[in-house]
């Protein structure tokens, strides 16, 4: 007992412990709900809920809420669970901490929350946007997609890394030139 | 028990309170894996740090196996989807540039809201809604001249190389933890 509650507060788990947990939970996710884990599906629900609160003759006319339809479901739910799962593990191990500008960004580009909030809207919509062209994120498309042995999620995830080590290169070593 | 897991899966109600559970444990996880942290996913993009490769990897090497042997068994049954440059290269990369903008994912943005992470809360969720919100008006016009184009040569890695589903998995395990074996052995 007090062996599991040492491990529970734990600051990390090895990568290794921490991601055939996930590989499990992807089992268990096909297992009991017959569908990958995917995280990005999520946000168009919620996008489409917020788009129909605001217009519903508007978003009705939308083609893509066709296909994926804003409701309270599982993919939508998965969201709050994930932030309520992240909020009690880093309770547990006491790293919880309200955090504008991370280190990393502020150690290149300093700690003007202005800033680091523009270019997080400005990636944060780029993300949205490529998860829905590419059909997916790194969990629907680079962990769930790729234990299926599907060939279009393992490319997309070289793709997403393929993209990201390139954009990151290029913001941190020649615009912050660090 | 084929039965009573369809039984499950039309339990709407269930389903909801399924993804729920589901999003709380895989929370926590990411979290403990170290993930939901800027700086972590950052440096792996930068290739100093690849905590974030090791979790994915590991998740991977474990759940083709897991998955491969409840469908084996009939309990499950997969859903690879097919796939082309237009649709997953492009979009792939157009992701990747976010991915580095924002230092999070959108599983793992969520896990930073759970750690505190404001910017992730203010900026990437909103960028989030927003960049979708485009991609839901411009949808008809980019499913006509991309996500159609070039289809990829098989859905699946064992329809490429013409292997039965267990060599190809046996092929594919060797090849991601050799390269895990790899990046510890070059002390990554």
């Amino acid at each position: 007992m007090v062996l599991i509650l040492e491990f529970l507060t734990q600051a990390t788990w090895s990568p290794y412990v921490a991601g055939a947990g996930i590989g499990i939970l992807v089992c268990l996710a096909f297992l009991l709900s017959n569908r990958p884990i995917g995280c990005s599906s999520g946000f168009v629900k919620a996008g489409g809920l917020i788009e129909k609160a605001i217009s519903p003759a508007y978003a009705g006319k939308k083609e893509y809420f066709g296909e994926i339809v804003p409701e309270i479901d599982w993919a939508f739910m998965l969201i709050p669970g994930i932030v309520i799962g992240a909020f009690i593990s880093s309770m547990l191990s006491g790293q919880f901490q309200f955090i504008l500008v991370p280190e990393m960004w502020s150690a290149t580009f300093g700690t003007n929350p202005v800033l680091r909030v523009l270019v997080a809207i400005l990636g944060g919509l780029f993300l949205g946007f490529g998860a829905r062209w590419a059909g997916g994120c790194t969990s629907g498309h680079g962990i769930s997609g790729s234990i299926q042995l599907s060939l279009a999620s393992m490319i997309t995830a070289v793709c997403f890394f393929a993209g990201g080590v390139g954009m990151a290169m290029f913001l941190f070593y020649v615009i912050g030139g660090a | 028990m084929g039965a009573l897991f369809t039984g499950i899966h039309k339990d709407r109600g269930l389903q909801v309170i399924l993804g729920l559970l589901f999003g709380i444990a895989f929370g926590f996880l990411l979290q403990k894996g170290g993930v939901t942290s800027y700086n972590v996913i950052i440096e792996q993009l930068l290739l100093t740090n690849f905590t974030v490769m090791k979790v994915m990897l590991s998740a991977v090497i474990v759940g083709m196996i897991g998955l491969a042997l409840l469908k084996h068994f009939g309990y499950v049954q997969m859903h690879p989807a097919s796939g082309t440059i237009g649709s997953n290269v492009i979009g792939g990369l157009i992701f990747g540039f976010g991915f580095a903008l924002l230092g999070y994912c959108p599983g793992t943005v969520a896990g930073a809201i759970g750690t505190g992470a404001i910017d992730a809360l203010i900026g990437g969720v909103v960028g989030i809604l927003i960049g979708i919100a485009i991609f839901v008006e411009l949808y008809p016009r980019i499913r006509t001249h991309f996500l159609g184009k070039c289809p990829f040569p098989a859905v699946t890695v064992q329809e490429l190389i013409r292997l039965n589903l267990w060599l190809t998995i046996v092929l594919m395990e060797a090849v991601m933890i050799g390269f895990l074996l790899m990046l510890e052995y070059l002390g990554y």
